[in-house]
């Protein structure tokens, strides 16, 4: 068997899923018109499945530093951060993102996908025991691989799952770590973290949350689920992303734990890759910015959630959780996503298809994200959307075609 | 409640029928990803089934050691031994 047989199941799924239109996994923006639109296939599209939560993509002051740090700064950094790849502009970001969440410390990664590893592997070895939610975003799995350590999966968004399994180990003199996300990705649901603070601080052991989805988006002061639920202290460790709220490319960790530091030179993921750009830097530094001058931006994204949300469960769509930027519409199988997704592209609205394992429990979902940018009538539109390639899949669905 | 080998097998099994949707005769051989079709979230999810039903751990670690019913009932054994 050569190396690439063994995904011959899988790409034999994926050419199904072709033959109902195009590859979702594929999708090529021609052009981007602005943080909620762009062109595909020719087509005036509306984006609502981007995470582009404050619509900052393409806001002025953003753009402006951008391309000062550019003329200022160069393309690259061409090094890494424990070489030539720290400049103050890497610094200054760090300190502003500490200060902002009230921290001691955070270190900047060019993703946050690899903040997760550089964290994670930081933090934990082979003599610690990581306990993770069952729905990790795979960038907190990749990374507790990484770790070595002894890995304990426990039940989605369940604080009394946890608190038995801590039990379980309450003789375990190593070291644990509990990661759980603010807000779930794929659902958008929001984990109970007053419960998961109290269960920590009764078992002694160190909590991390990654609020990816949550920075700039929860919490008077956007800082997030554990802000709005008031256990910030509880927080051991913040991980976020700068490619959501913040409309750039990068991530972080923060923390005000003596030692947070070491991870500078202990964490593989943060050690051994080239730094962020300083474009992406001073980008992530302006939208930060605009984070704590603007809470008007949170609060045009809480209307538009709670308009699409509405407007979509009128429709009679199942929404997997309550209000917020995630609207996450679940389908009743694959064929229907599949099909639906199609059909809403074509008609003119980008949303995200995820499909098992991606998702929990099996769901197939249409998945759309808010931005504050999006307009009353963008969001009318794509409720209208939903409800016209919803009548017309069960037309085509349920309707004897004429050959039959 | 005290297991043995045999009451441990027998409830294995029992737990692995929610994860066998063609219902395959279920020998201590029967391979977990080629006769029954599990994929990684599918193994983590049989995991967390038998850890509740034996009140033990299994840490995820120890997935990649394990590939047959048989492993799968010699990995609780020994997880159930160890506490």
């Amino acid at each position: 068997m050569s190396l690439l047989e063994k995904y011959d199941g899988i790409a034999a799924r994926h050419s199904r899923l072709l033959e109902a239109g195009r590859d979702p996994f594929a999708i090529r923006m021609d052009r981007i018109v602005s943080a909620t639109e762009a062109v595909i296939d020719g087509r005036d599209v509306i984006l609502a499945g981007t995470n582009n939560y404050l619509g900052l993509t393409f806001d002025p002051e953003c753009l402006t530093a951008a391309s000062d740090a550019i003329a200022q700064e160069g393309t690259g950094t061409t090094g890494s951060r424990i070489a030539n790849g720290t400049y103050s502009s890497h610094r200054a970001l760090e300190q502003e993102i500490a200060e902002f969440l009230g921290r001691d410390s955070a270190l900047v990664f060019p993703t946050g996908y690899q903040a997760n590893l550089g964290i994670l592997a930081g933090l934990a070895g082979p003599d610690d025991v990581i306990l993770l939610d069952a729905d990790s975003h795979a960038s907190i799995y990749d990374g507790c691989r990484l770790t070595g350590a002894t890995l304990i999966r426990f039940r989605h968004n369940s604080p009394e799952d946890l608190d038995r399994r801590l039990r379980r180990l309450k003789d375990d003199p190593r070291a644990k770590l509990v990661v759980v996300e603010g807000i779930y990705s794929m659902l958008g649901d929001q984990a109970p973290l007053d419960e998961f603070a109290d269960v920590k601080r009764r078992h002694n052991a160190e909590l991390m949350v990654d609020e990816a989805h949550s920075l700039g988006v929860f919490g008077e002061n956007g800082r997030g689920v554990a802000e709005a639920a008031g256990v910030e202290a509880d927080v051991d460790y913040v991980v976020g992303t700068f490619s959501k709220s913040l409309g750039t490319v990068g991530g972080f960790g923060a923390s005000s734990r003596a030692g947070f530091e070491r991870l500078r030179y202990t964490s593989r993921p943060y050690m051994f890759t080239a730094s962020s750009s300083p474009a992406s830097i001073a980008t992530a530094r302006a939208a930060l910015g605009k984070i704590r001058s603007t809470p008007a931006l949170r609060q045009r994204l809480w209307d538009n959630a709670r308009m699409m949300h509405s407007r979509l469960a009128a429709l009679g769509l199942t929404i997997c959780a309550e209000v917020s930027p995630i609207v996450a519409v679940k389908m009743p199988d694959e064929e229907a996503a599949v099909m639906m997704w199609n059909a809403l592209l074509e008609a003119g609205v980008y949303v995200n298809l995820a499909l098992p394992p991606g998702t929990p429990d099996g769901s197939c979902l249409l998945r759309c994200s808010v931005s504050a940018a999006h307009t009353e009538e963008q969001i009318e539109k794509v409720c209208a959307v939903f409800s016209s390639c919803r009548q017309e899949l069960e037309n085509r669905r349920f309707v004897p075609s004429a050959a039959e | 409640m005290q297991w043995t080998a045999d009451t441990v097998r027998t409830e294995v099994i029992r737990i692995l029928q929610a994860f066998n949707p063609n219902s395959i005769e279920l020998t201590p051989e029967t391979s977990l990803t080629g006769d029954l079709g599990l994929d990684s979230l599918g193994a983590m999810n049989l995991v967390m089934e038998l850890e509740e039903q034996f009140d033990v751990e299994i840490p995820l670690n120890l997935l990649p050691d394990v590939h047959t019913l048989q492993d799968l009932v010699e990995t609780v054994s020994a997880r159930l031994n160890e506490d």
